[in-house]
């Protein structure tokens, strides 16, 4: 039996999780697995709860991304209750989730991605993380924690909290825009779109182009990809319709209420996190690098790869740039970070497109709503992937089952592959140190898990 | 010579490593003072050891320990151990900690109740066992930190006030003990009050509120006198920014995620006697279980007997 090295915790990401490498008598890895440690309950413990109460209770399943939580669970509780926002509250919901999706997007790529680029791979792990960022490089630091803090507080100010969001309600959203308030947003937004096209170039300049070799290799897998499009094929994070493509780019496209006959979760003995994956390939589940069955990601990488093009300009342009040097379907997975940029832009310019639309500070924002039996289903683009929230209620408008495929989950599978792969290329002859074990948990950071 | 630090989550969200950065500059400003010695959201330290070869979890000697997440499994309860062992204060942060918080609503079911529901849902592939190899075992159901360590600190909120976490690590700096609100939600809350009114029956949240968008929270009546289930008189305050507690500034009723007023107070009990005093049903309360929502833990929510 040879030796095991246990990478536990798996750091500077949202969660819970250890990596086991296994390594054969010569040193050379047998196998690697990816434990997810995690298990909570939440499609337990939400049963007999009132159905608009739990938009308000599983926005606790992540407090990097409640928002997308409530949002997914207020349309699915609107789905139970045969109830539609009207314009202005759907504008409202969608605003919040795109000014979440840039808090994130600042969150992930400069707080806990950048440190690897930064201080670089094999910098001492006591400094090679934000805190080593901000004594290194105090300017940019300064910048990030100001622009995230600017995310912050828009969310904050107008919608009560920014994490654990309760504003939006069953039938729109808690209360109107006062013109103050969008002219203020407007601002902030204009800021943050400014920031964004800098956080890209500099990520272009400073870490894409200085890590070409990690980024080809480190990591990288053959997977489908799943995302949401609109009717003409732009990148949506807020509604639209799901996007399965196979590795060979091939997609189906169809509807948030026909996933149960796409998608089935698979369950491992060392993961408390199920693993979903493309049921509707009829090929069935392998984890296996070399012919993987019906795996597919979501996140960044996933969306980019499924989108045909971006409806707002800055974004479309870095879109078509990254198409063009990196082709379609993008496999390496260091490219999420470059796609989790172009999603910045886009974030940004579609809050600005959504704060410019007059209708936005309408009164109107929502539908008086009647508990009732019924079932919704509702969906949003989470940051870490397609998030998935399915109630059915009974007549008082309590639920009685829930099912929720979480974004992070979609990953799970890749994961394990990026972590096989990238152990499996980096340790040989039992020669491992700090740097290719961190090297090993980048290919993980890359996902955001 | 710089304040050690170090900093673990259990069965948490992430929420409260995130009102840690919610600081936002006041924080880069602290941490001239203070050193991180492991804080796994944002830094690389390992249980064991940075290659991973050592067979005992180890977390470096702190001055100061923040804990933030529920105790739910047996690794849980190893870091809560080793922290409590390595740091000489330990902060409970977050209502999770203090009081048990979401997660605690579990407590409503046995663990094999709650696993049979989680893998037998229409999309999973029912396992013939459930996970076990390298993940840690379930406890028997969901603890706040304090019933399994000493506490020193309780920092409530979910998420918490970051005011409130830079007012207690100046106060601990500085060898002072820290102080937190010792008010109710409502007591804080400028909505206005009328007195006793007309409510006799309480209404879900179904509708908005009535206020003048263009007025300020001092304009609104107080959402428990227009009907709804608001939670701020049996709450902890705190959650308050520019004066007006978070969820009542979107003009949304509180739910409690302080905790209770006093820390061993139980948020159901004192809510229906609040509501009965004022001569309103409780009865007409659906789900009264989950007035327990944040503060579950403390055998205060438990399976209903078959």
């Amino acid at each position: 039996m040879g030796k095991v090295l246990n990478i536990q915790p798996v750091t500077r990401i949202e969660g819970h999780a250890s990596i086991s490498i296994f390594l054969d008598d010569s040193g050379n890895v047998k196998d690697t697995r990816l434990n997810i440690l995690s298990l909570r309950g939440f499609e337990k413990f939400i049963e007999g709860r009132p159905a608009e109460e739990v938009p308000r209770i599983v926005n606790r399943i992540c407090g990097i991304c409640p928002w997308m939580h409530h949002l997914a669970a207020n349309k699915a509780v609107d789905g139970c209750f045969g109830v539609t926002p009207p314009p202005a509250g759907h504008k409202l919901r969608e605003l919040c989730q795109l000014i979440a999706h840039i808090n994130d997007k600042i969150l992930h790529f400069f707080f806990l991605a950048a440190p690897d680029f930064v201080i670089g791979p094999d910098g001492d792990y006591t400094v090679r993380n934000v805190i080593g960022i901000v004594r290194q490089a105090p300017e940019l630091a300064s910048k990030v924690v100001k622009m995230r803090q600017l995310s912050h507080l828009m969310l904050e100010r107008f919608a009560g909290k920014s994490i654990h969001p309760m504003a939006g309600v069953t039938g729109g959203f808690s209360k109107p825009m006062t013109e103050d308030e969008r002219t203020e947003l407007l601002e902030g937004a204009n800021t943050l779109l400014d920031f964004s096209l800098y956080a890209l170039d500099f990520a272009k300049e400073n870490v894409f182009s200085k890590y070409e070799d990690i980024i080809k290799n480190l990591g990288t897998i053959k997977t489908g990809f799943l995302g949401t499009v609109d009717d003409e094929g732009n990148l949506r994070l807020y509604d639209g319709h799901l996007r399965l493509m196979k590795p060979d780019g091939s997609y189906k496209d169809f509807s948030y209420e026909e996933y149960t006959d796409y998608i089935e979760e698979h369950v491992e003995p060392f993961s408390y996190a199920k693993m979903p994956y493309a049921k509707i390939w009829n090929e069935g589940f392998s984890m296996d690098i070399n012919d993987p069955k019906g795996i597919y990601r979501a996140n960044t990488l996933a969306r980019i790869n499924v989108a045909d093009k971006i409806s707002t300009p800055k974004a479309q342009e870095a879109f078509e740039e990254f198409r063009e040097k990196w082709g379609r379907p993008v496999q390496n997975t260091l490219l999420y970070h470059w796609a989790r940029l172009i999603e910045l832009v886009y974030a940004c310019e579609r809050a600005i497109e959504l704060l410019n639309d007059k209708d936005i500070t309408d009164t109107n924002v929502r539908t008086k709503a009647k508990p009732k039996a019924g079932r919704g289903i509702g969906c949003v683009e989470a940051p870490r992937g397609t998030l998935i929230h399915d109630y059915t209620t009974d007549e008082n408008g309590c639920i009685l089952k829930a099912n929720m495929i979480v974004g992070t989950t979609h990953n799970i599978a890749p994961m394990n592959m990026s972590v096989a792969q990238a152990a499996k290329s980096l340790i040989k002859e039992g020669k491992y140190n700090e740097e290719l074990l961190n090297k090993v948990e980048m290919a993980v950071r890359a996902y955001d898990p | 010579m710089a304040v050690r630090v170090a900093e673990e989550w259990l069965s948490a969200c992430s929420g409260c490593e995130i009102a840690i950065l919610n600081i936002g500059e006041p924080l880069v400003d602290l941490l001239d003072k203070l050193e991180f010695v492991h804080i796994p959201v944002l830094m690389d330290h390992k249980y064991y050891g940075q290659c991973g070869e050592k067979k005992e979890l180890d977390i470096p000697e702190a001055d100061i320990g923040i804990v933030s997440g529920a105790v739910a499994n047996e690794e849980h309860l190893e870091v809560l151990h080793k922290m409590r062992e390595k740091c000489d204060i330990l902060i409970a942060l977050g209502t999770c900690a203090t009081h048990g918080g979401i997660p605690a609503l579990l407590n409503c079911w046995t663990m094999d109740e709650a696993l049979e529901t989680i893998f037998n849902t229409p999309t999973t592939q029912k396992p013939s066992s459930y996970p076990n190899e390298g993940v840690p075992k379930l406890l028997d159901r969901v603890y706040a930190v304090d019933e399994k360590v000493k506490v020193d600190v309780y920092l409530p909120g979910c998420p918490p006030n970051p005011r409130h976490i830079v007012e207690v690590i100046n106060a601990l700096l500085k060898g002072d003990k820290p102080s937190l609100p010792e008010k109710s939600v409502c007591d804080t809350c400028p909505a206005i009050r009328k007195g006793k009114g007309n409510v006799k029956k309480i209404k879900r949240f179904l509708e908005n509120a009535k206020i003048d968008p263009n007025q300020p929270i001092e304009k609104m009546q107080c959402l428990l006198e227009q009907g709804f289930m608001c939670m701020g008189p049996v709450t902890a305050a705190g959650c308050a920014i520019d004066g007006v507690p978070r969820c009542i500034s979107a003009h949304v009723p509180c739910r409690g995620c302080f905790g209770p007023v006093k820390k061993d107070g139980n948020q159901l009990l004192d809510m229906l006697n609040a509501l009965a005093s004022n001569g309103v049903d409780w009865k007409s309360i659906v789900d009264r279980k989950s007035l327990l929502r944040f503060s579950g833990a403390h055998g205060r929510l438990r399976p209903t007997r078959k």
